[in-house]
């Protein structure tokens, strides 16, 4: 069941393409990452599903419905986006942070702090909320963020079609709640999310990932499950670095090295 | 675990604090001046009771409506402030910075040139001047600030900037052509001064004040997403372009008919929203109404010291305003370092 059907999507900004016309389906339950180098592109196609840049041609399709029509409030109760940069100066507590993403809603109060808590625990931000957002740790601040986003469209019941985009959720986190994360997200997909996100960090994509989407320069260049997506010769390529690929000894799952000062 | 909000019991002693304040603030206005009078009279004076002598007069005629001006004048000018520093994700910015308080400089002093002693349905030429030109400085901000791809916020503080810079040498110029008395009235104008209250004053400031309440009930949580960045409030449904645009329109009525009445006072927009965030944090469903109590507050105080401090001359207030916040501004910021970022 598709439920993010991307039909021929492409940016252009100032004349130069920043995205080539791209074919994309997201079911829901299925967790996909975009991976690629700096500046492939992964944000941009992000960023275009989300409607934070006006694509130059192409559709994006949430249950055969284009996201763009769709009533501002609904579409905040079906889809949730967490941007690279979460910038906030004013004092707000933890709480009160993970508390905005209820705003689409009308489940009233009780229920909008028990939606609130339980995904606090589940990013581990629990001990934050009483504590004041601009004195938090940067990697504390990014997983407050992600209990606001994932607070957003945390119940079915809200929304039956729920899609999450994530744009480098893990790229200021510790190697334990890059882990508890991923691990999160995992199992939120498997209540009927579909999740679009986009990871630097190639291993760590593919051990969580149904489903790995390469982008280089603009470009699609491989779309599939990680085992038969990574290759020596296509990371190496696309990263333009020399790379060893190797079987997790417990889940057999790829593990990617660098290998360019070996040689 | 606990849901309790740490700033709870905060919030609840500083409403109670601000209403007192706001209390004895207005009755001060009404009690204290060249002539003074003791509570009771105020109070009966207030009440609609008869008594013998002037001071029922003073108080219904002069000191009432200048009251009820400064109280709604101020609150009009912390709620504008409060929204402006939301809607520039920036704790430091106040209605000068869309060029409001420079245009209506221009449109006032113009008008003093011009002859200000015209009387226009009850407002002088210099009132209308002022409105008008600091309308129209908004007007050029905004217009130059919004392209297709909606208003940046970062294009308005420039232009800010820049209209602001441009109104400044056109006054500049208006006070190196002027003859001493216009120059001296403009320079007057520009410190700001409510000795121009009459109830016809007031009721317009309080319905203003009262339109901007109202409208804050529908757009304070909006607004409180905004602080994320707009694109995070747009991803959480709040429509972005919209709720700048209210927010510009509102200011620009604010400001616009508060410079109208009562000249340029700085600081209260600044510093009134800036010190209730420090203390009930930075949620607009309660830094707003509490900024209006705050702004009132100030304005009452120091237009009360306005009149007595040199009394019978009256000191412009714009100066006693900085006079009084700039000092209880730095403890504060002395006192909440850590959390100002």
């Amino acid at each position: 069941m598709t439920r993010l059907r991307i039909e021929q999507v492409a940016v252009h900004v100032a004349g130069k393409p920043l995205l080539l016309p791209m074919d994309l389906n997201v079911a829901a339950g299925e967790v996909v990452s975009v991976i690629g180098p700096n500046g492939a592109g992964k944000t941009t196609l992000l960023r275009a599903i989300a409607g934070d840049v006006n694509a130059s041609g192409g559709r994006v399709l949430l249950e055969k419905q284009l996201l763009s029509t769709i009533e501002p409030r609904a579409r905040a109760r079906q889809m949730a986006v967490l941007s690279q940069h979460n910038t906030l100066e004013f004092a707000f507590t933890g709480f009160e942070v993970v508390a905005m993403s209820r705003g689409p809603h009308s489940t009233g109060r009780v229920l909008d702090v028990q939606i609130c808590h339980e995904a606090m625990e589940a990013m581990d931000v629990s001990h934050l909320a009483k504590r004041f957002y601009p004195t938090l740790s940067g990697g504390e601040q990014q997983r407050l963020h992600l209990a606001r986003v994932l607070a957003q469209i945390w119940r079915e019941q809200d929304a039956r079609e729920r899609l999450l985009l994530l744009d480098e959720p893990v790229t200021s986190l510790d190697i334990g709640h890059q882990h508890q994360l991923m691990e999160a997200v995992k199992s939120f997909a498997a209540t009927g999310v579909a999740v679009l996100m986009t990871v630097h960090d190639i291993t760590l994509a593919a051990s969580y990932s149904d489903r790995l989407v390469v982008l280089d320069r603009g470009r699609c260049v491989a779309n599939g499950q990680p085992q038969n997506v990574l290759t020596e010769a296509l990371v190496s390529d696309v990263f333009e670095t020399d790379v060893l690929i190797l079987p997790h000894p417990k889940t057999g799952k790829p593990i990617v090295v660098g290998n360019a000062s070996c040689n | 675990m606990s849901t309790a909000d740490p700033r709870r019991h905060r919030r609840r002693w500083t409403l109670s604090a601000l209403i007192v304040t706001l209390i004895i603030s207005f009755v001060g206005a009404i009690a204290l001046g060249s002539v003074r009078l003791s509570f009771p009279v105020v109070l009966s004076a207030l009440l609609g009771g008869e008594a013998p002598g002037i001071s029922h007069e003073i108080v219904r005629s002069i000191r009432l409506p200048r009251a009820l001006l400064a109280a709604s004048v101020g609150a009009v000018l912390a709620v504008c402030g409060a929204y402006l520093q939301g809607m520039f994700r920036n704790p430091l910015a106040d209605p000068s910075l869309i060029g409001v308080t420079a245009g209506a400089s221009v449109g006032a002093s113009a008008a003093i040139l011009i002859g200000g002693g015209t009387l226009i349905g009850g407002l002088s030429l210099v009132s209308l001047g002022a409105c008008i030109g600091g309308l129209m400085a908004v007007w050029l901000v905004y217009r130059v600030a919004t392209g297709l791809q909606g208003t940046s916020v970062a294009t308005m503080l420039l232009m800010g900037i820049a209209v602001s810079a441009l109104a400044a040498s056109a006054t500049g110029l208006m006070d190196y052509f002027a003859d001493n008395e216009s120059l001296r009235r403009m320079s007057l104008w520009r410190m700001g001064g409510l000795d121009g209250a009459n109830s016809a004053r007031a009721g317009l400031m309080l319905s203003v004040l009262a339109i901007m309440l109202l409208a804050m009930t529908r757009t304070s949580k909006a607004l409180n997403t905004m602080l994320l960045g707009e694109s995070q409030a747009r991803h959480l449904g709040v429509n972005v372009e919209r709720l700048k645009n209210q927010l510009i329109i509102w200011v620009a009525l604010g400001v616009g008919v508060s410079v109208a009445v009562a000249g340029s006072i700085a600081f209260v927009g600044l510093v009134v929203p800036h010190m209730v965030r420090l203390c009930v944090g930075p949620d607009h469903r309660t830094l707003v109404p509490l900024s209006a109590l705050g702004g009132a507050s100030l304005l009452l105080v120091a237009d009360t010291l306005a009149r007595i401090l040199l009394s019978p001359t009256e000191l412009p207030v714009g100066l006693v305003t900085a006079l009084i916040g700039a000092p209880f501004f730095v403890f504060l910021l002395i006192r909440h370092r850590e959390l100002i970022r």
